[in-house]
């Protein structure tokens, strides 16, 4: 948190489709200049969130306020204030990257946008195929010109919904990049979300892990991955001598799972040397000791379906 | 609003598909006036067979006014297919691409977006009875000069040429009402699917069946018919009549008016409360 001054605020935000819960009761607080990350696997609902954000979408229950003021009420307004791209980047096909922005440019009230329309693709590097019509433009292409879109008015929120779907590696290091620079030069409050855990581990100080359309982690990045308890994975030549060895020890109230000859533990990351030692000491021969941060590995059972 | 208006009439005139209406009007009324030019006269004979008998005809009766009548009266019908074809992509269209994900996250209202696109409906449906009426009415003026208009309906009426003028206006004044129903009702279809092929066929169904009924001879049917927009459509052409049948013409815009004012609410309606999810 990098200020105290609330600029999103979610109390309650449920949103059903039929019998079908898309969010369900979420929380959610974003502070001024936080990169907040919105984390979850597919169908997660983490569109539906931002669609309910942008007000695309109407929740079933709960509410929104957005820069202090109540979304249903003020949306004109706090909408003024917002960037966004909501999943992929679609626009008029059959109209060039200019006439878009035009367009949008003269709907959020710029009167004469010629002059940050062409700073804009020039910041996406468009401005040489500014008069092509957008039916020509590669998927990167038109993910970079959604960057553009959402940055147009110079919005103090900006809300993306995995920016970096399409992008090739460059495209990926230059939304980072203007992610940060967004951030750190400009004092930009950003939501991101995505459903690959390095991509906000690098852009985000805070996060939310949402699955089945609740909350189900949420904190500073710091707290989050850089937590002391581990979950490490022994890889031993016979199972059953290990678990002899272990037997009766303190370790054993540790063991996670043990089954092919993998035993999985829960323990301090300074605990492992102690471990080895004793497994070694007792002729057990180990072939990898594989740690996972504990996030990381909750993360993953989730895109896994396991959780 | 203004700036709203503009840009949906610019979304409308960069497709192509808008110039199908204008193409095909702008191909079928040189055709028409090419044959009439070669074998018009004929076929005023053949309508005036009778009354030659009987009466004596001077001066120039194949004219402009005659030909501007004429491509009205067998034009009409078609231009429902031309305005649907757009009024049945203005909000589908949107859903298609997407791009309601760009527009309505600026700050725009759903009701002002509602407005400008139906206002920029309205003013593509104007604009394509005006090109109409500069092909029909203009150009046969240019190529057959003026003269007295005759029109040829139950009996045969014959207008002077000072006395026409003021009828094509307000027909064409008519005719954009009648069309504005249709394009109101596309407008809502459009506002129900996320593909532009629904509401063009639906709401070409809607005017066919209607016009199916409006002839059908059951008896049980009959309080109904005159509350179909169909019935109203081609109420353009009593301003030929001699004399006008107004109380007929204010009652077949009353109801016109009627239709495009429900049609228009229940857009907002079901446009106001939808989920953005395509």
């Amino acid at each position: 948190m990098l200020s105290e001054q609330k600029i999103i605020e979610v109390h309650g935000l449920t949103k059903k489709f039929g019998k079908l819960t898309a969010v369900d009761h979420l929380e959610l607080n974003v502070y001024r200049g936080d990169v907040f990350g919105f984390l979850g696997p597919n169908g997660a609902g983490k569109s539906t969130t931002i669609r309910m954000l942008l007000s695309l979408v109407k929740p079933t229950s709960g509410s929104i306020q957005i820069f202090g003021k109540p979304l249903s009420r003020e949306r004109a307004r706090i909408l003024r204030r917002i960037g966004a791209i909501v999943e992929k980047s679609d626009f008029y096909l059959y109209l060039s990257a200019y006439k878009n922005l035009e367009i949008l440019a003269r709907i959020s009230g710029i009167a004469h946008p010629e002059k940050r329309i062409r700073e804009i693709l020039e910041l996406v590097r468009l401005t040489d195929r500014a008069h092509s019509k957008v039916k020509t433009f590669s998927h990167g292409m038109k993910q970079r010109l959604g960057i553009a879109q959402a940055l147009l008015h110079d919005p103090e929120l900006i809300i993306l919904d995995e920016p970096s779907t399409g992008l090739d590696p460059r495209g990926v290091k230059e939304v980072r990049d203007l992610i940060f620079r967004l951030s750190k030069e400009e004092g930009k409050t950003i939501f991101i979300s995505s459903h690959i855990l390095k991509e906000i581990e690098q852009v985000a100080n805070r996060l939310l892990i949402i699955n089945k359309g609740a909350a189900q982690v949420e904190g500073t990045v710091e707290e989050l991955l850089n937590s002391e308890q581990l979950s490490v994975t022994f890889e031993v030549d016979s199972l059953k001598k290990a678990l002899k060895t272990l037997e009766h020890s303190q370790w054993i109230s540790l063991l996670e799972s043990a089954r092919n000859n993998r035993l999985e533990f829960k323990l301090a990351k300074k605990s492992i040397p102690e471990l080895t030692d004793k497994l070694v000491r007792e002729q057990v021969k180990i072939s990898a000791i594989i740690p996972r941060r504990s996030l990381e590995d909750y993360f993953l059972k989730i895109t896994q379906g396991d959780l | 609003m203004l700036t709203l208006i503009r840009m949906e009439l610019l979304k409308i005139f960069k497709k192509w598909r808008t110039y199908i209406g204008f193409l095909a009007i702008a191909i079928l009324i040189p055709i028409i006036q090419i044959a009439t030019y070669f074998e018009g006269s004929g076929y005023l004979n053949m309508a005036l067979q009778g009354l030659k008998q009987q009466f004596f005809f001077v001066g120039n009766l194949l004219n402009g006014y005659f030909l501007g009548n004429m491509l009205l009266n067998s034009l009409f019908v078609h231009i429902p297919f031309l305005i649907v074809l757009v009024a049945g992509d203005l909000l589908a269209g949107e859903a298609t691409a997407g791009t309601y994900r760009i527009i309505l996250t600026r700050p725009v209202s759903r009701f002002q977006l509602i407005n400008a696109k139906f206002i920029a409906g309205i003013l593509y449906t104007v604009s394509l009875l005006l090109w109409m009426a500069l092909l029909s009415l203009g150009l046969s003026l240019v190529i057959f000069g003026s003269g007295e208009l005759v029109v040829i309906r139950q009996k045969i009426i014959i207008l002077a040429a000072n006395d026409v003028l003021w009828r094509f206006a307000l027909a064409y004044l008519y005719a954009i009402l009648s069309m504005s129903t249709v394009m109101a009702l596309a407008f809502l279809f459009s506002s129900l699917v996320e593909n532009s092929i629904g509401p063009i066929i639906g709401a070409l169904a809607v005017i066919i069946i209607f016009m199916i009924i409006s002839v059908l001879p059951i008896h049980s049917l009959e309080a109904v018919k005159p509350f179909l927009f169909t019935n109203h459509l081609d109420k353009w052409m009593e301003f030929f009549g001699d004399p006008v049948d107004y109380p007929q013409i204010f009652k077949s815009a009353f109801v016109l008016l009627l239709h495009i004012g429900g049609f228009y609410v229940i857009t907002l309606k079901i446009f106001t409360g939808k989920d953005i999810l395509s």
